[in-house]
């Protein structure tokens, strides 16, 4: 409402305008008959306009004005063009085109288009130009020699005079082809060799070869081949993995990976009965037949070169005996497994017997050999007899001790009482024997009640054991539950094993001396020494239960240097070091034998005594001082024998600070000296020489040696090869672009000179122009 | 019972015939071989002292010039021939294994001032102080004929040099301008100055054959281009060069012999700063070669020495001398490498060997690994201080020496003054100027 209210006003306003402006209009216009008609326009224009400005936006248009005076000129001319230049040609140009006027308009134009000549430069400045431009030129030219000349002063090695590298042996074939034989022999063996059609060269592939490759495609050869190398390099993998493995010394490992091999055959085998039943049994009887077949072969048996061997060294070595005693205890156990069996098939065979009493001994032994159990059984048995004879000397020795051995050592007890046993048996088992010798050996009758009788013993004396075992305190054996002797011998080999572990306690604190004792009786034991005097030894062999050593041992240790004294005292890490577990001597006694040798050789001079104290000495040395500047008799009474006092020393005492630590103070077997040698300072070099950066690069280039000492011929002579090599009695001519494969210009300079290039080409002038304003 | 035993292949140890050498195992365990440097450092200081025992390089010299040699041509097939000019005019011909002159040409009236010899080997040129250039047969005249040159030609002024070009008949020499000529011609074909002044030599490019160098009396080098027949850059040292020579390897670079003492090398794209100042000499240089390998070259001096540089060292790595030998006006590397002829003052061409202490003659193939085992360890040990004492230790002459040590003195003075400046002037005011663009003076385009 508001807005068309304002409209309205507006309009209003302007009409009020209108008709004030119309008044002087009027006046000043001539009278003429379309005024009303002019005005009606005008006042309907208005209107328009005003209604097109009441939609907001203010379109007033300036009325257009046109004045007459431009388009008409005081001379009646009309000047519609007044930009155009009035041209002298248009006014010669006639109403007629003239052929004589035609050429006086070009000549005109001619006129006109010619500019002033320039002034010609200077004839130096041309000259300049041309050196310039000639100059730039060659620079390019030569350029190109550029990576060439780099190259050559890189190179490794140059050999003069260049030319092309030597080509590269022809192919025989080549070689033949163009060689011919001339002498009869030559020719009669040309002849030979061509009847048998013998191939000049060796063909790399036969012909069977070829075909196969021609047969088998490219992708099915390179899968085969990649099967193939893999095979190859799994084989080699297993191979050195089996190799590393077997190289394992150490027994312990070996034993383990056995056990845990046998309990998983034994987890497995039991799935497996889980599973598949009928499986098993197979397996089983796998098992049983490659039982027998070990049983077939003497193996176990003690009477191999290894067990022979090992009997013999069972008296002196712990070692030896537990592998022996283990040996017997499989022994057993197969037997063992046999006896079992052979109850169920002893009746068998006993329902046999009564069938065929008339197969004769022998047969019978044979059969008996092939079931598998008793004649083993037998010899086993004997052969347990005869093992405890070997080791029944010692045995005798260690008797008395062990039983009057104190608390500490009652770990030997049980092992010697068991000893004792097993001698008792073994003493009762050859007398029966003896008894058994009249009546027929081979008869399975006697055979069983004799192993009968062997079980029954066995038994009562597991028994015994036990008892004993229970009465000393200890919760070995389990022996009398199971009740066998197979159990017996079985924790023996246990038992031996926990001796030395149980030994090893106290022993560990041992100092040198009873190192050094105990490479002495290595030494000893080595040496074949009477049964007795081993015996003897022995007895000292325990260092805890003999006081009698000890004087001895005192002797020797003053004796020898007193290692342990003086390397302790300087540094734990040392002592470490000194003093190596038992374990360790164990293993490495010939190395210890040999320090033991060394020892005594050099017994008299105390080499490392000599050493700290010089050592000390070097340090003090380098100690910076302390300065004293006191003036005796200043200030204070003088005479002979006064000392400056306490108060004023202290005062005119200087104390040095302490230098930063010495670098050998951890190391105590080493004299570093930090000071400048000057002798050696003479060879070394003082300031890192031109190319190199660091010191580390110089000090690697000096310390990688050259010489053939150090390097193999071919490196040798690599690293030696001279950086330049000419050929002695060759000329070498200066390098050519056909040497470096470069394509040389074909034109020859002297055409180029005689063509009289001082003429320049008008192009030619004109780019030196540019480049002379550039 | 498995019996151990050694069993070797005869192979391995048996020599197939008795020429063979013994075959000796090694083992290369490191162990076995303690103290590698140590060793190696007391083999490289024998090998340094025995190369100082050895260094014999004087060979012969050549006596029959009755003036002083003063131009020296290598021909350019064979080995064995030397040409030489003297200041009377006579040209010799040397034959080198005999060491003796083969044939004797007076060819010009007063100095032999050039001579160079055409790339094919069958004729030389010589320019001399009577205005003349003459061609001569390289071989004597045969029995009766006289002694006459194929070409003379007559001209204007005097010649001061003379250089064939490598391939092709032309020839270029100089005096008041360089002149190239065809051989055929008794015209120059083409003529190049710029400024007046008497050239003393020039010189082609052995690799790009159509650029030469030539040094001006006004103390300036120009260079020129054949093809364009228009000189391409002038660069202007302290003081005049008497020669410049090219490398033979390396197509921009050359090096001239200055009157101030030193030799510059420059990468002629870069004129303005030389690649290498060489300063050893304590007089004029005279003339300089390069080895035909392009890694050293050979100075003769007014001092009375010759000295060998290496090409991007800046000081001599030899100097020779003898009591006899007197300015050395003309040397020439031979083009084997093996060799150095020098002509000097006294008439006499004298030979030296390359490397002073070379054995000459044919190396059995151990001495030659010896040789180069041993080389490549003063190579290796050249920084230690006693190796590096005594391979650079040198015999010189008392005038020499003592001249040396004024050097170092003045040297040491004008560096201490210098250093003063700086220090008592406005920081930035006094620019230092490196020892490589002190001695250029300007580079005119």
């Amino acid at each position: 409402m508001s807005g068309s209210r304002a409209a309205e006003s507006s309009l209003l306003a302007l009409s009020q305008q209108e008709e004030l402006e119309d008044l002087p209009k009027d006046d000043s216009l001539s009278s003429s008959e379309d005024e009303g008609d002019s005005d009606g326009e005008r006042k309907h224009q208005k209107l328009l306009e005003a209604i097109s400005s009441l939609d907001g936006k203010n379109r007033q248009k300036l009325a257009e004005r046109s004045e007459a005076s431009l388009k008409v000129s005081e001379f009646n001319v009309s000047s519609e063009g007044s930009g155009e230049k009035l041209v002298l040609s248009d006014l010669l140009k006639p109403i007629k085109t003239s052929s004589s006027v035609a050429a006086v308009k070009k000549q005109l134009t001619r006129v006109k288009s010619k500019k002033t000549v320039e002034l010609p430069l200077h004839r130096e400045e041309i000259e300049r130009i041309h050196r310039e431009v000639a100059f730039n030129k060659t620079s390019q030219v030569l350029s190109k020699w550029d990576p060439i000349v780099l190259k050559n002063r890189q190179a490794e090695q140059l050999v003069f005079p260049l030319g092309k590298p030597q080509s590269a042996f022809a192919p025989i074939e080549h070689v033949l082809s163009g060689w011919k034989a001339r002498t009869p022999l030559e020719q009669e063996i040309f002849n030979l060799l061509h009847k048998n059609k013998q191939p000049v060269t060796d063909p790399l592939l036969t012909p069977v070869e070829k075909a196969s490759l021609k047969a088998m495609s490219l992708e099915e050869a390179k899968m085969r081949r990649a099967e193939l190398q893999r095979a190859r390099a799994l084989q080699s993998y297993y191979e050195a993995r089996a190799r590393r493995e077997k190289k394992i010394k150490s027994k312990k490992y070996h034993k383990v990976l056995k056990k845990g091999k046998a309990k998983q055959a034994l987890k497995d085998f039991e799935k497996l009965r889980k599973v598949n039943p009928a499986a098993a049994l197979e397996e089983l009887e796998k098992l049983e037949k490659a039982r027998m077949m070990e049983r077939m072969s003497l193996k176990h048996q003690n009477s191999g070169k290894w067990a022979k061997s090992k009997a013999i060294m069972a008296r002196y070595d712990l070692e030896a005996r537990q592998a022996m005693q283990e040996q017997l205890a499989r022994n057993k156990e197969l037997t063992q497994k046999i006896q079992r069996a052979s109850e169920s098939e002893e009746e068998e065979e006993g329902a046999g017997e009564e069938g065929e009493p008339l197969v004769p001994d022998v047969v019978n032994e044979v059969q008996a050999k092939v079931n598998g159990p008793n004649p083993w059984m037998f010899r086993n048995q004997s052969s347990d007899a005869t093992e405890p004879e070997i080791q029944e000397d010692p045995d005798e020795g260690a008797e008395p001790a062990g039983h009057e051995a104190s608390e500490s050592e009652d770990e030997e007890g049980p092992v010697a009482e068991e000893d004792i046993l097993l001698k008792e048996f073994e003493e009762r088992r050859s007398l029966r024997q003896k008894s058994g010798l009249s009546g027929p050996v081979g008869s399975p009758e006697t055979k069983d009640s004799s192993s009968q009788e062997v079980l029954s013993e066995l038994r009562a004396l597991a028994q015994k054991l036990n008892k004993e075992n229970h009465r000393s305190g200890r919760q070995e054996v389990s022996a009398a539950r199971t009740g066998t002797i197979l159990e017996v011998q079985r924790d023996e080999p246990a038992e031996e094993q926990e001796e030395p572990l149980l030994l090893q306690r106290p022993e560990r604190a041992q100092t040198l001396d009873e190192l050094e004792k105990l490479g002495r009786e290595g030494c000893l034991q080595n040496k074949e020494l009477p049964r007795a005097a081993v015996e003897g030894q022995r007895l000292k062999t325990n260092p805890n239960n003999h006081l009698g050593a000890i004087p001895k041992e005192k002797k020797r240790k003053e004796q020898m240097i007193d290692l342990q004294n003086l390397l302790t005292t300087k540094s734990p890490s040392v002592k470490s070091l000194a003093v190596p577990t038992t374990v360790e001597e164990l293993e490495d006694e010939e190395e210890r034998d040999q320090r033991q040798m060394i020892k005594e050789a050099f017994a008299g001079d105390d080499v490392i005594r000599d050493f700290l104290k010089e050592k000390r000495e070097a340090v003090e040395a380098s100690k910076p001082k302390d300065v004293d500047l006191t003036l005796p008799g200043w200030g204070e009474w003088g005479g002979v024998g006064l000392k400056p006092s306490a108060k004023k020393r202290r005062r005119f005492l200087i104390k040095t600070p302490e230098g930063p630590p010495r670098k050998d103070k951890n190391l105590p077997n080493v004299i570093l000296s930090e000071q400048r040698n000057i002798h050696a300072a003479a060879h070394q070099v003082r300031v890192l020489p031109y190319p190199f950066t660091h010191h580390q690069q110089f000090e690697r280039t000096i310390q990688t040696p050259i010489g053939s000492t150090w390097n193999t011929q071919r490196a040798f002579q690599k690293l030696t090869a001279p950086k330049v090599v000419t050929k002695p009695g060759h000329i070498i001519k200066p390098i050519t672009a056909e040497d470096v494969g470069y394509r040389s210009s074909s034109r020859s300079d002297l055409s180029v000179v005689q063509r009289n290039p001082k003429r320049l080409s008008i192009r030619h002038k004109k780019q030196l122009k540019q480049n002379s304003v550039d | 019972m498995k019996v151990k035993m050694l069993s070797r292949n005869p192979d391995n140890y048996v020599r197939e015939t008795k020429l063979d050498l013994q075959r000796v195992p090694r083992n290369y365990d490191p162990t076995l071989h303690p103290f590698e440097v140590p060793r190696e450092y007391v083999r490289a200081l024998n090998a340094t002292k025995l190369e100082r025992v050895f260094a014999k390089p004087f060979l012969a010299s050549l006596d029959g010039h009755r003036d002083g040699v003063n131009c020296l041509a290598k021909h350019p097939k064979s080995l064995a021939t030397v040409l030489s000019g003297a200041c009377d005019g006579e040209v010799r011909i040397w034959n080198l294994t005999k060491r003796k002159c083969i044939r004797t040409i007076q060819a010009h009236e007063g100095f032999v001032r050039g001579i160079c010899t055409r790339f094919c080997g069958t004729s030389f040129f010589t320019v001399g102080d009577d205005k003349t250039v003459k061609q001569w047969k390289m071989d004597g005249p045969s029995c009766g004929e006289e002694e006459e040159p194929l070409h003379t030609i007559l001209g204007k002024t005097v010649y001061t040099g003379i250089d064939h070009h490598w391939k092709e008949g032309i020839f270029a020499t100089c005096g008041q301008q360089v002149d190239i000529w065809d051989e055929q011609r008794t015209n120059p074909i083409c003529s190049m100055t710029w400024g007046f002044d008497s050239i003393s030599s020039v010189k082609f490019n052995p690799i790009e054959t159509f650029l030469l160098g030539s040094c001006a009396s006004d103390r300036n080098i120009v260079l020129y281009d054949m093809r364009q027949a228009t000189p391409l850059k002038k660069v202007i040292l302290d003081m005049r060069t008497n020669t410049i020579g090219w490398n033979p390897m390396e197509a921009f670079i050359f090096t001239a012999a200055n009157e101030d003492y030193n030799l510059y090398t420059f990468d002629m794209r870069a004129l303005d700063t030389p690649v290498m100042v060489h300063m050893d000499h304590v007089s004029a240089v005279l003339d300089v070669d390069y080895s035909p390998t392009g890694k050293e070259f050979v100075s003769a001096s007014f001092d009375k020495s010759i000295r060998i540089f290496p090409v991007d060292k800046s000081r001599s790595r030899e100097v020779y001398h003898t009591k006899r030998m007197q300015h050395v006006i003309c040397v020439k590397w031979t083009s084997d490498s093996k060799y150095i002829m020098c002509g000097s003052d006294e008439m006499n061409i004298r030979l030296w060997k390359a490397n002073a202490s070379e054995k000459l003659g044919v190396l059995t193939s151990r001495e030659k690994a010896a040789t180069d085992y041993n080389q490549k360890l003063k190579e290796k040990f050249q920084h230690h201080p006693h190796i590096k004492r005594i391979s650079r230790h040198r015999h010189l002459p008392k005038s020499i020496y003592s001249q040396i040590q004024e050097q170092r003195i003045m040297k040491e003075a004008r560096r201490r003054k210098e250093l003063n400046r700086i220090k008592h002037s406005k920081p930035g005011s006094v620019r230092i100027v490196s020892e490589k663009k002190k001695h250029i003076v300007a580079v005119v385009k």
